[in-house]
């Protein structure tokens, strides 16, 4: 490995100076909350916080002797794979034909990109409509091919629909990196091969796709973080959870709990547990899945 | 954003005022009305301001139930909470627990020199909101409780008579079955399940829905919803079901659309759904009294209230709580009560504004009307006064969450029901030691 070329600041404060505006924002929009959200988990208080009491791991215990707490987990896992792989594979393939279009391709880009702009809320009440098993057209169709569409009393098919609002809201600004990406993938490699012999889809994938790499993995991370976090308006707008607890997510639960219910020293544990959940999994991607990854 | 929007907007409002308001005292009242009940919750506030010359009532709407109590206690947190908050039933032991936080009514009243007689509410109504020890901790405003609709078209088209609707559950079975070899989709169908099908069932059956006195005794009540009275009528819906009787439609007050479209023919809901259906509805419409069944001694007892009530909270000027109290002075007349009943379509509160509405003709005019009041002023026994637990609202979810666990057959009624009582004894226990200072 060659050795690398530094490039090292004279002055001691300068670089301190640059840094202060990022590290403020960081510590008042994250450290700052975290740090509550910390102290909270370990208190019981009314809702109005006239009376805090300190019950050490208490609200973690109830947490665990939670069977349906337990569930959430599971149930978690299942939607954020769905929506991270189905979000980014789908998107990929969108960015691929998009980027082989040459006439109307800003249309339609500007298509694809429009999702992106519509409010998660306003995402769940879209599908829900659709899929509405009275009123959805969707519905009316999937009867006509004999699936009867139920999604108020058939798990399955309301964690279906909430991942379909999910990825559709999301395919946007995967399409959006991916298309970045291919486009600053050199032409010259691609006309190579072409030369070479090699078709379409042996371009793609030993050219494209290794080159498209990092941008690959970060939307990985940000897919799972948008699963994780950025979905409860969704599932409030379209399942509430249900039916039972088919679609009560990890963060639902605790939009639900600590906003609706307001019991805010069990909401903090969970936000905390997510929080755990989130550094570990960035971290394992950055430790293995990142090895693979070409910059 | 938008509380900012609403604050802008209000300080606009109230600098223009200024010039002509200047000796008043503003009483700020945060509330969860919309569209019709929206406008009459201004009107309320008109009328008063207009009446005296030393207050001003400004309403402002704050979001759903769930969004302006959270509002209004982060506002409170912040140190600038209003004087007059608007919150549901469900909401009821959060606010009572809270007790440095909030000013009992009676207390208020008492301050301020106000005569204030709560053995003038109606006894289910004024019972959900008085502390075990006889204190009125919060004012009556809008109380709803659980009727039956039915869609008069389709009971005739289904050879059914509509003079006299189904009042039990076997009638109801029977009905349904008519409705469904008629060709009907939806012969039944029930929004807000739990305070529905579990809740007001055990008040109107004269069981207990959860121990000392449902709640209302101490915060140390625990739920014993799984009666075998509870787990028959459970398993009763789960079977018509299974035959298509009674169609699944969805948590809350969603599924009151499908009677409005015609969908379904029967529905228990609120009575606070009649607005809707009296200006939606394309077709003739009954309501009746929830069904009971036959068998069961005492039944049919009393329906517990739903609805909001008002709560003052702690932290403001005497002289404020002075004009709160000459506000709700105002509100507690027959007069006002009994025009804000005819024009909601909630409950009259006192037992004076009932007996006013009926001496104007009201019932006679549209009749049907009275089927909530007249299931309500009942005298109440201690099983049926009214439900009120800590934790509600998450309940309430769990309600759904097992419910709906056995309309799609994935648990039987008792499994069902037995998960209901230890879940949310487990919230209950919680709650106790969280609020037992």
């Amino acid at each position: 490995m060659a050795a690398e070329k530094r490039v090292v600041f004279r002055s001691a404060w300068l670089p301190w100076a640059l840094l202060t505006p990022q590290i403020i924002i960081i510590a008042v929009f994250f450290f700052w909350p975290a740090g509550q959200a910390l102290l909270q988990s370990l208190q019981q208080s009314d809702a109005f916080g006239t009376s805090v009491e300190w019950v050490g791991l208490e609200n973690f215990r109830n947490l665990v002797n939670d069977p349906t707490y337990l569930t959430s987990f599971k149930t978690t896992a299942v939607f954020s794979v769905l929506v991270a792989v189905l979000g980014i594979g789908i998107s990929l393939l969108l960015a691929v034909f998009a980027d082989r279009i040459v006439r109307g391709a800003t249309f339609y880009k500007t298509l694809l990109i429009w999702p992106y702009a519509v409010a998660p809320a306003v995402a769940g009440v879209l599908w829900l409509f659709m899929f509405s098993p009275s009123i959805g057209i969707v519905a009316y169709w999937l009867r006509a091919v004999g699936i009867d569409w139920n999604h108020l009393l058939n798990g399955p098919q309301a964690m279906a629909l909430i991942v379909m609002a999910a990825v559709w809201k999301q395919i946007s600004y995967n399409f959006l990196f991916f298309l970045a990406g291919l486009a600053s993938i050199p032409k010259s490699l691609i006309e190579a091969a072409a030369i070479d012999g090699a078709r379409p889809w042996r371009r793609f994938w030993t050219i494209q796709f290794p080159l498209l790499s990092p941008t690959t993995f970060f939307l990985l991370v940000i897919n799972m973080v948008y699963a994780f976090f950025d979905t409860f308006a969704i599932i409030d707008a379209s399942t509430q959870g249900g039916p039972g607890t088919e679609t009560k997510i990890l963060i639902y639960k605790l939009y639900y709990d600590g906003f609706k219910a307001l019991d805010l020293g069990g909401s903090a544990a969970q936000s905390v547990v997510l929080m755990f959940i989130v550094i570990v999994l960035t971290v394992l991607q950055f430790k293995f899945v990142e090895k693979k990854v070409n910059y | 954003m938008n509380y900012k929007t609403i604050a802008v907007a209000s300080s606009v409002f109230a600098l223009s005022l200024a010039g002509t308001a200047h000796a008043q005292t503003d009483i700020q009242w945060w509330h969860s009305m919309t569209a019709v009940n929206g406008e009459w919750v201004n009107d309320l506030a008109k009328d008063f301001n207009a009446s005296q010359k030393d207050y001003r009532i400004v309403p402002t709407f704050k979001g759903t139930y769930d969004e302006s109590m959270t509002g209004a206690i982060a506002a409170f947190r912040a140190g600038n909470a209003p004087h007059i908050l608007q919150v549901f039933e469900v909401g009821t032991a959060t606010m009572m627990a809270s007790k440095s936080a909030i000013i009992p009514v009676g207390q208020v009243m008492k301050d301020a020199g106000v005569p204030f007689n709560p053995a003038a509410y109606v006894p289910a109504v004024a019972g959900y909101y008085t502390a075990p020890n006889g204190q009125m901790l919060s004012f009556p405003f809008n109380s709803s409780t659980t009727i039956f609709y039915f869609n008069k078209d389709a009971f005739k088209a289904a050879g059914i008579s509509t003079d006299k609707p189904p009042s039990t559950w076997p009638e109801v079975v029977s009905a349904a079955a008519k409705l469904k070899a008629s060709g009907h989709k939806c012969p039944f169908t029930t929004a807000w399940q739990g305070w529905t099908q579990l809740e007001s069932f055990s008040a109107w059956h004269n069981v207990e829905f959860a121990t000392k006195r449902n709640g209302l005794a101490g915060l140390d009540a625990r739920m014993v919803v799984n009666s075998p009275l509870h787990q028959r009528h459970i398993e009763n819906l789960a079977n018509m079901s299974k035959q298509g009787l009674f169609v699944y439609k969805g948590r809350g007050n969603v599924p009151e659309a499908s009677f409005i479209s015609g969908e379904c023919a029967m529905i228990n809901t609120s009575s606070g759904f009649y607005g809707n259906v009296a200006k939606n509805a394309k077709f003739a419409y009954g309501l009746a009294p929830l069904p009971y069944y036959p068998d069961v001694p005492g039944a049919p007892q009393n329906t517990v209230i739903g609805g909001a009530s008002l709560w003052v909270l702690a932290g403001k000027k005497p002289a404020e709580y002075k004009g709160v109290a000459a506000f709700f002075n105002y509100l507690s007349s027959p007069e006002v009560q009994s025009a804000s009943h005819k024009r909601t379509g909630y409950l009259p509160i006192t037992t004076a504004a009932y007996e006013l509405t009926e001496k104007s003709g009201f019932y006679k005019e549209k009749p049907g009307t009275d089927v909530a009041v007249t299931q309500m002023i009942r005298k109440t026994t201690d099983k049926s006064r009214g439900i009120r637990l800590g934790n509600y609202v998450q309940i309430r979810g769990i309600e759904d969450e097992e419910l709906e666990q056995v309309w799609s057959g994935k648990k039987t009624a008792k499994e069902a029901l037995d998960s209901i009582v230890s879940r949310g004894n487990e919230l209950l226990e919680r709650f106790q030691k969280a609020n037992k200072g």
